[in-house]
C-alpha cells in the first residue's frame, strides 16, 4: 500500500512538473530565438555606421591597401627599402617573423627571406609567399582624420557647423513661438468653424510641399531673399501642422480649473498662457524644440536651392557635399566629414529619445 | 473643448465691458492662430493659387519682363518633354518596391520589438530607430560606400558567400534595391509609429482569441492588423506623397546626373532641375500640379479603399 502510494506521488509530481519543465524549455528557446534573430537584424541596421567608423578610421594606405580594418601592414627598412614582413612557417615547425628581401610567383618558388634580427644571412623558403600571413597592427587614424576635414582649405567646417546651429536656433524660437500659440487657440477658444479649420491645418501634412514651393521661391528671389537665410528661417514663425498637432493634443490634456483660477485671478489669456500652460507643458514643448533641431539640422534641400553659390552661410548638410566633391577619392575623410555630420542629431536623439519618441508617437498614432 | 460663458466669471472681470466675454475669448483665440492663418495664407493658399496661374505662363526668373500667357505651351511640352516619360518611369519603378517595404518592414520590426520573448527591447528600439535622424547626406555617403562594388561591405559579405559583387549604384536593375535598402535603412519613424499602435491594442482581445485556440498568424490577421489599420492607412499615405517627393538620396548619390540611363531621374528631380536649377516657374509649375493632381488622385483612391480595410470602430479617434 505504502509502495503505492509512493509510486502516484512519483507519478503526480512527474505530472505536474514536467509540463512547467517543458514549457520552460520552450520559452527559453522562444526568448533566444527571437533575440537572437532581433541581434541579426540589427547587426544589418549598424553596419553602415561600423563602416564609417571603420573608414575613417583608416590612413591613405590602409585604405589603399583594401583590408576591411585599418590593419597596417609592418616593414623591415634593409639597405634603404622598405620590406614586408611575413610570418614563415619554418621547416623546422616553427613560425618566425621575417622580411621578404626577393619574392617570386609560383606555388614553388624559391624565395629569399631575411631575419630583421640578423639581416646578413638570406633564408631561402620554398612556396607561395602570397600564401604567407602579413604582419599587421591596427593603427587607427579617426582623430587624425577628423583634424584634417575640420582644417582643409576647401571647406570650412567650424563655418558650416555655425551656420547650421544658427538656422536651426533661429527656426526653432520661430516654431516654438508660433505653434504653442496656434495650438493654445486651438486648444482652449472658441473659434467660429474650429473642427473645420483644424482638419485644414491637419491635411496641410499630406500636401506635396512642391506645388506650393516654386512660386515661394520666385517670391523669395523677386524680393532679393535668395542667397539669404531668410527663406529658411522665417516661414517657421508661421508654425507647422505637425508640431501644431502634438502641442494641442498636449495642451487638450491639461485641467482647464487651473486657466479658469488664473482667469479669476485676473489673468488675461496671455497671461495665463505664460504662466499657467507653458510650464506644464514643458516635456512636449522640449519634443517640439528637438523635432525642429534635428529637422533644421538635417533639411537638404532648402539649403539647396535658396543658398545656391553662398559658399559661406552654407549649412552643413549641403557644405558637406562641397567638400567630396574636392574629396571624393578619399574614402576616409569622406567618412569622416559624414561623421561629423552626424553626431549632433545622433547624441541629441540619444540624450534626448525619451521626449522624441514621445512626439513621434502622439503625432503618428492620434491622428 | 470650447470656453463657454461662465456666468460668475463674466461677473467678476468688470473691464472692457462693451464685449461679452464669449466675444473677447473669440478674439484672442484669433489673435493666437493669426500665425498660422497669416502662414497658410502666405506660404500654402496664394503659392498654389499662383503656381496654377504660372502653369499658364511663359516665366523665367532669368528674364523678368518676358512674362506672357502662353497658350498652354507648358501643357503641350508635357507630351513632348524627352524626360518626363523616364522620370514618371523611374518614380514608378521605384514606388512598386518602395511601398510595399514602406509597409512590410515597420509592421515587421514593431510586431518583433512587440515580442515579448525580445530581451531589451528598448535598446533594440533605440537603436533600429537611430538611424532615421542620420542626416540625409550622411546617409547617402556612409551607404554609398558601404555599396561600393570592390570595397563595400555588402559586397564583401555577398562575395564571401559566394554571390559575386553586384554592380549595386551602376547597374540600371540594381538600383531600385539598392535605393531601397537605404531607405529600409530610415524606417525607424514608420516603426515606431505601428509599434505605439501595437502597443495600444487591448490585450483583452489577444487572450480571447488565445482562449478560442487562435494561432499567431490568425491573430495577426484578424485582430493585430484591423486594429492598426488606421495607422497603416496614414503610413501608406504619408509613403505615396513620400514617393513623388523622393529627392535627396538620388540626388546626392548620382549628382542629379539621373544615372544609370536616367534611372534615377525620379519625378522631383526632374521638377527641380527645371524649377529651380533651370529657373523656369512656368514649366515647373505645371510640373508641380501634374505632382499634386496624382497625388492627390492616388490619395483619394486610397480613401475610397479605406472603408474596406480600415477599421475605424474601436472608439479610439478617427
Amino acid at each position: 500500500m505504502a509502495t503505492h502510494v509512493q509510486h502516484r506521488s512519483t507519478i503526480e509530481s512527474y505530472i505536474n512538473t514536467s509540463p512547467f519543465y517543458g514549457l520552460q524549455l520552450k520559452k527559453l528557446a522562444m526568448y533566444s530565438t527571437v533575440t537572437l534573430f532581433a541581434c541579426i537584424i540589427l547587426m544589418g541596421f549598424l553596419m553602415p555606421f561600423a563602416y564609417a567608423v571603420v573608414t575613417a578610421s583608416k590612413s591613405e594606405p590602409q585604405i589603399k591597401s583594401g583590408t576591411v580594418l585599418p590593419y597596417t601592414p609592418q616593414t623591415f627598412r634593409y639597405e634603404g627599402k622598405d620590406l614586408p614582413l611575413y610570418e614563415v612557417p619554418l621547416p623546422d615547425g616553427t613560425t618566425q617573423v621575417l622580411a621578404g628581401l626577393n619574392l617570386k610567383r609560383g606555388d614553388n618558388a624559391k624565395n629569399e627571406f631575411i631575419d630583421p634580427d640578423n639581416p646578413s644571412e638570406v633564408i631561402i623558403w620554398e612556396g607561395n609567399w602570397r600564401k604567407l600571413k602579413a604582419v599587421e597592427v591596427l593603427e587607427i587614424h579617426l582623430l587624425e582624420n577628423f583634424d584634417t576635414v575640420w582644417n582643409n582649405r576647401q571647406t570650412n567646417f567650424p563655418v558650416m557647423l555655425r551656420n547650421t546651429f544658427a538656422i536651426a536656433v533661429l527656426g526653432m524660437i520661430g516654431t516654438l513661438l508660433s505653434c504653442i500659440s496656434v495650438a493654445y487657440a486651438f486648444a482652449r477658444f472658441p473659434i467660429p468653424r474650429k473642427r473645420a479649420l483644424f482638419l485644414i491645418l491637419v491635411s496641410t501634412i499630406i500636401l506635396p510641399s512642391q506645388v506650393t514651393l516654386v512660386p515661394t521661391f520666385g517670391f523669395f528671389a523677386t524680393i532679393g531673399w535668395t542667397g539669404t537665410w531668410l527663406p529658411l528661417i522665417v516661414p517657421h514663425f508661421f508654425a507647422n501642422a505637425y508640431n501644431v498637432f502634438l502641442l494641442r493634443q498636449y495642451f487638450l490634456t491639461l485641467p482647464k480649473e487651473l486657466d479658469e483660477a488664473a482667469m479669476i485671478d485676473g489673468a488675461g489669456p496671455f497671461r495665463i498662457l505664460v504662466s499657467v500652460i507653458i510650464p506644464q507643458s514643458l516635456p512636449v514643448i522640449v519634443s517640439v524644440a528637438i523635432f525642429h533641431l534635428v529637422f533644421a539640422w538635417n533639411d537638404y534641400f532648402m539649403p539647396l536651392i535658396y543658398l545656391l553659390g553662398k559658399e559661406d552661410l552654407l549649412p552643413i548638410s549641403v557644405g558637406i557635399q562641397r567638400f567630396n566633391f574636392v574629396y571624393d577619392m578619399k574614402p576616409h575623410l569622406l567618412q569622416s566629414s559624414m561623421l561629423i555630420g552626424l553626431i549632433v542629431p545622433v547624441l541629441i536623439f540619444l540624450f534626448a529619445q525619451r521626449f522624441f519618441m514621445r512626439g513621434v508617437v502622439i503625432t503618428g498614432v492620434e491622428k | 473643448m470650447e470656453i463657454t460663458q461662465p456666468k460668475v466669471v463674466s461677473q467678476s472681470i468688470p473691464k472692457q465691458r462693451g464685449l461679452s466675454l464669449y466675444r473677447q475669448q473669440q478674439i484672442w483665440g484669433w489673435i493666437f492662430l493669426s500665425p498660422w492663418i497669416i502662414g497658410l495664407v502666405c506660404f500654402t493658399i496664394l503659392p498654389m493659387f499662383a503656381s496654377f496661374v504660372f502653369s499658364f505662363l511663359n516665366f523665367k526668373l532669368a528674364e523678368p519682363n518676358n512674362i506672357y500667357f502662353n497658350d498652354f505651351a507648358n501643357y503641350k511640352y508635357l507630351a513632348q518633354d524627352p524626360l518626363l516619360g523616364p522620370a514618371l518611369m523611374s518614380t514608378f519603378k521605384f514606388a512598386l518596391i518602395a511601398l510595399p517595404l514602406s509597409i512590410i518592414i515597420p509592421i515587421g520590426l514593431a510586431a518583433l520589438l512587440n515580442s515579448k520573448y525580445l530581451i531589451g527591447r528598448p535598446i533594440f528600439r533605440t537603436l533600429f530607430y537611430m538611424p532615421y535622424i542620420v542626416p540625409v547626406v550622411s546617409s547617402a555617403y556612409i551607404w554609398g560606400g558601404v555599396l561600393n562594388t570592390d570595397s563595400g561591405w555588402l559586397n564583401r559579405i555577398l562575395f564571401e558567400l559566394g554571390l559575386g559583387k553586384p554592380n549595386w549604384l551602376f547597374d540600371v536593375n540594381l538600383i531600385y534595391p539598392a535605393l531601397n535598402i537605404i531607405g529600409v535603412w530610415g524606417v525607424g519613424n514608420a516603426m515606431l509609429i505601428m509599434l505605439a499602435a501595437m502597443q495600444g491594442v487591448p490585450t483583452e482581445l489577444y487572450e480571447a482569441a488565445r482562449v478560442d485556440g487562435a494561432n499567431g498568424l490568425t491573430i495577426f490577421r484578424r485582430i493585430t492588423f484591423p486594429m492598426i489599420s488606421p495607422v497603416v492607412f496614414y503610413n501608406l499615405i504619408l509613403s505615396v506623397i513620400g514617393i513623388f517627393r523622393y529627392f535627396e538620396i538620388p540626388f546626392i548619390l548620382k549628382e542629379g546626373t539621373g544615372d544609370p540611363g536616367n534611372a534615377t531621374l525620379f519625378y522631383n528631380i526632374h521638377l527641380y532641375k527645371n524649377a529651380f536649377a533651370q529657373q523656369n516657374m512656368g514649366y515647373g509649375s505645371t510640373l508641380a500640379w501634374l505632382m499634386f493632381v496624382m497625388a492627390m488622385g492616388i490619395t483619394l483612391f486610397l480613401f475610397a479603399t479605406a472603408r474596406y480595410w480600415v477599421y475605424y470602430g474601436s472608439g479610439e479617434k478617427a
